[in-house]
């Protein structure tokens, strides 16, 4: 209903100034000026009204000071036929009412500036002065408007300094301008009632911009230079902003004047601007306005390279470090989330200025600490996405963990995310690892990263969900975690290997669902090593850590852990590689251990048949290649090996093994390892077997036998 | 024109950490019509991710496969040609050659492909052969002392199949083809 009404009364009023206007114009097409002013007054007047909203006065206001442009030409031209100011302004004092009187002396006043009659000065304070007569805030805020508007492109530069003064006057009328506008602003916020405050605000909002104009004009006055800027433009905008104590005008003249004015301004004046912060309202939206300017600023930075060394000059870093201090001080209520953005943009910031200043980086994760520690751990999922984006900001600017392991307060914000956050962003710092092709160098390097991933490499204190951990995810991370340790490398061997027993002991906190999953890489890293070492010259360095053997009793140590946490298949696997490697090594005690403990899982561990086949013929495969074994050794393995065949439980398995044994006894080099008399042995066992085997067509595994036997006595 | 993309033994993750970048944009998806895998991938992640270069893939069981449920041995037709397919632990003396022979005449297969060495060899065997395409990761190995990763394209026309071998030395991809031609009489009878 009342939006109707709205559309009714501005349809009514735009009518009338349609009608004004149209007699106006005939007036000035024939030179009539009083008649001219007469209905360019009546045009004015429906500006008195007060039934419409600020959007609807917007409109009517547009058309009618459309229409007041050829009233501007014509008193130019009529300036030009000798008529003066002082005859215009008397003429305009019959206009009945204020508002419409003042629409015109502003229209006369704005012709006149640039006379030689009257000074700018003069007209520009009486212009200024007068309107403050409309005290109804929406219709001076208009007023002002208009006066704004028609004097901006006649304003007098402000010039330089050259006769020891500057001509500051139109500086003196836009800033008066600007605070009487402000204030007017302000004053609608109180009018009515408090249950229209929400409509009031919205109302407010529409026209802020007219408000800000003034800021835009001063931004682009000629002359506005910096010192102008910070001995007279910025300290009377903020004296108005902060005196205003309105919490919109605030926050939208903060901002205004952050973008409006340019950057190396802002930089030259931060202990200003920063300062009057703390003086705004408590209510005033803060880390908006900071990390506009931390923005500003940072893209300034990134954008010219020339201006980096004036952000040192200024110690801007600090400054701002301090004020957000001191912001988030004085704002007791200020949410987990809030804060942690307003040091997220510092954080930002000092990347783009001081990407090579380690310790601002560290000083401002020390302040998020410092300012987290008043809240503790975080259940707010907000809060935690801000210290996500934190944390994630330094590892996408310097793309290399090592860089961020020397940030001592970084694993402290870590402490502060609930354990499924602390996961996933372990999980992107591993994620940055891999992607980079980070190379982790040093056991000391490698101690400071698990620090940060310990989440994902053991239980939390006191807590083992595992129930209510997804089984994929969980292996996903383990898996990520795996394959990290291939990245954890040093070329010197002696460093290598320190990174091998350091990795160790932290894997080894894992608990029997990581352990299956963790251990085999590292020992794949070892028997690498290990090869290595063997590769290289004779140990230079006499150091007890890092010889094959003391690698290798390593691993003992390590595999063994896995059959304790019932992962006997892969234990037994891995052990067969160990043996492989203390056999290249010509390490023949070592590599019968490992046969042992393999022999020991495969008789009390794998009882699944199928198992077996595939251990079985794991160990014969492995056996087969080992050439370190005294003959005795040899014997005793190969003889067990034999023995196992014949107990497998189907017995294709059981012909197969016992013919895959007849290798044992066969080698390339060496005589005495050629036992024919065994192989035949084997070969005529497997025979015997395969006879037994009545519903199984003889064919293929016999004729296979007898391949083989072929092949044998070849040899 | 059939491209079929034979590797294996990539041992992700407890032997590497990836394929070489190398490899992984040579490998876009739709270029290649099967992709046949010796094992030893080991996890899921790198199943799912050769199913994207091209879903129809086969893999046999390695001794480190986390995955059970992968055959000890497969065989499959492609054009002309009959594929055999095995991850060569269960074939002793790993990497003999006679002995692998004999799992070509069990399978009754024009070409075998086998892996575990992680060396690529192709050796042309009494009217067939047999490939091993090597490790595609590079991963360590306790029967080979000097791995590069390595892979194998080979393509299927006719009663002729191309077998490019793609190797990484020294950070650069080198490739060699060898062919093959297939007799029109089938395999020797066992």
């Amino acid at each position: 209903m009342i939006a109707d009404d709205d559309e009714k009364w501005l349809a009514a009023a735009t009518s009338a100034v349609k009608q004004n206007a149209f007699y106006m114009q005939r007036a000035i097409d024939s030179n009539n000026l009083k008649d001219a002013l007469k209905f360019s007054a009546q045009m004015l007047g429906e500006l008195r009204t007060s039934k419409l909203s600020p959007h609807k006065y917007y409109e009517l206001y547009i058309r009618a000071t459309d229409e007041l442009r050829s009233l501007e030409m014509f008193f130019r031209d009529e300036t030009a036929r000798g008529c003066s100011i002082a005859e215009l302004y008397e003429l305009v004092q019959h206009a009945g009412n204020i508002l419409p009187r003042l629409y015109l002396l502003c229209t006369i006043g704005s012709v006149y500036i640039k006379s030689k009659d009257v000074t700018a000065k003069d007209i520009l304070k009486d212009l200024v002065e007068m309107c403050r007569a409309v005290q109804h805030p929406l219709r001076g805020l208009f007023l002002r408007s208009y006066l704004a508007q028609v004097t901006r492109d006649k304003l007098p530069s402000i010039g330089s300094e050259l006769e020891g003064y500057r001509n500051m006057d139109a500086l003196e009328f836009v800033l008066q301008n600007f605070t009487e506008m402000n204030k007017l602003w302000v004053r609608m916020q109180h009018q009515g009632p408090n249950r229209d405050k929400e409509k009031r605000e919205k109302e407010r909002n529409e026209l802020r911009d007219l408000v800000g104009k003034n800021l835009h004009i001063l931004g682009q006055l000629e002359g506005v230079d910096l010192v102008v800027y910070r001995d007279t433009v910025l300290p009377r905008i903020l004296e108005q902003v902060v005196n205003c104590k309105d919490e919109l005008a605030q926050c939208y003249l903060m901002d205004c004047i952050i973008q409006v004015f340019p950057d190396d301004f802002h930089l030259q004046t931060l202990d200003v601007l920063l300062g009057a912060c703390p003086q705004l309202q408590p209510s005033v939206d803060i880390k908006t306005v900071l990390s506009g300017l931390m923005e500003r600023l940072s893209n300034y930075a990134a954008s010219s390279v020339e201006a980096l060394p004036n952000f040192m000059q200024v110690d801007a870093f600090s400054k701002l470090d301090h004020a957000i201090g001191k912001v988030v001080e004085a704002q007791v209520d200020l949410s987990a989330s809030a804060s942690v953005t307003l040091y997220l943009f510092l954080l930002k910031f000092t990347l783009h200025v001081h990407s090579d200043r380690l310790d601002y980086v560290d000083q401002v994760l020390g302040s998020c600490v410092s300012q987290l520690s008043a809240t503790g751990k975080l259940c707010d999922d907000k809060a935690s996405k801000q210290i996500v984006a934190f944390l994630s900001a330094p590892l996408e600017k310097y793309k290399d963990v090592v860089t961020i392991l020397k940030l001592t307060n970084y694993p402290r914000v870590m402490e502060y995310l609930d354990h499924d956050t602390n996961k996933a962003m372990a999980i992107i710092i591993i994620q940055s690892i891999l992607k980079n092709d980070t190379r982790i160098a040093t056991a000391d390097e490698v101690d400071a990263l698990f620090e940060l991933i310990k989440g994902l490499i053991k239980d939390f204190d006191g807590l083992t969900d595992n129930d209510e951990i997804d089984e994929e995810d969980f292996q996903e991370e383990q898996n990520s975690v795996a394959r990290l340790v291939h990245f954890l490398y040093n070329d010197d061997p002696e460093e290598m290997s320190k990174i091998i027993f350091r990795v160790r002991k932290h894997i080894l906190t894992g608990g029997p669902k990581r352990l299956p999953l963790t251990i085999p890489p590292l020992v794949f890293s070892a028997l690498k090593l290990i090869r290595r070492l063997r590769g290289g010259d004779e140990n230079p360095f006499g150091d007890d850590t890092s010889t094959p053997q003391k690698i290798l009793q390593l691993l003992t140590e390590t595999v063994e852990v896995l059959s304790d946490v019932s992962a006997s298949e892969l234990a037994l696997r891995l052990y067969l590689q160990c043996a492989q490697a203390a056999n290249d090594c010509e390490l023949e005690t070592d590599a019968y251990e490992f046969f042992t403990k393999a022999y020991l899982l495969y008789e009390e561990e794998i009882s699944d048949s199928k198992a077996q086949v595939t251990a079985l013929r794991l160990i014969i495969g492995t056996l087969q290649r080992m050439r370190v074994f005294s003959v005795e050794n040899r014997d005793i393995l190969t003889h067990k090996a034999t023995g196992y065949s014949t107990k497998l439980l189907k017995k294709p398995d059981q012909c197969r093994a016992v013919y895959e044994c007849a290798h044992l006894y066969l080698a390339e080099e060496g005589e005495n390892l050629k036992d024919g008399e065994r192989v035949v042995v084997c070969l005529k066992k497997a025979q015997k077997i395969a006879d037994a085997v009545q519903k199984w067509p003889v064919h293929p595994v016999v004729a296979v036998a007898w391949g083989l036997c072929l092949c044998m006595s070849n040899c | 024109m059939v491209l079929v993309l034979a590797l294996g033994d990539l041992h992700v993750p407890h032997r590497a950490a990836d394929l070489p970048p190398k490899f992984k944009s040579m490998l876009v998806p739709g270029k290649i019509q099967h992709i046949i895998c010796t094992g030893n991938l080991c996890i899921k992640e790198i199943h799912d991710y050769l199913k994207t270069i091209c879903p129809d893939l086969h893999i046999v069981r390695g001794e480190f496969d986390e995955d059970a449920r992968y055959p000890e041995t497969k065989t499959l037709t492609i054009g002309q040609f009959k594929l055999g397919l095995c991850h060569g632990h269960q074939v002793i003396p790993w990497g003999d050659l006679d002995s692998l022979a004999m799992l070509q005449r069990q399978l009754d297969v024009d070409i075998l492909v086998t892996g575990h060495t992680h060396q690529f060899t192709a050796y042309k065997h009494e009217g067939g052969v047999v490939i091993n395409p090597g490790s595609a990761t590079g991963a360590y190995s306790s029967i080979n002392q000097d791995v590069n990763p390595s892979f194998v394209l080979m393509d299927i026309d006719g009663l002729r199949v191309v077998v490019y071998v793609y190797e990484l030395i020294d950070g650069e991809v080198k490739v060699d083809k060898i062919d093959f031609k297939k007799t029109s009489t089938s395999n020797s009878a066992p």
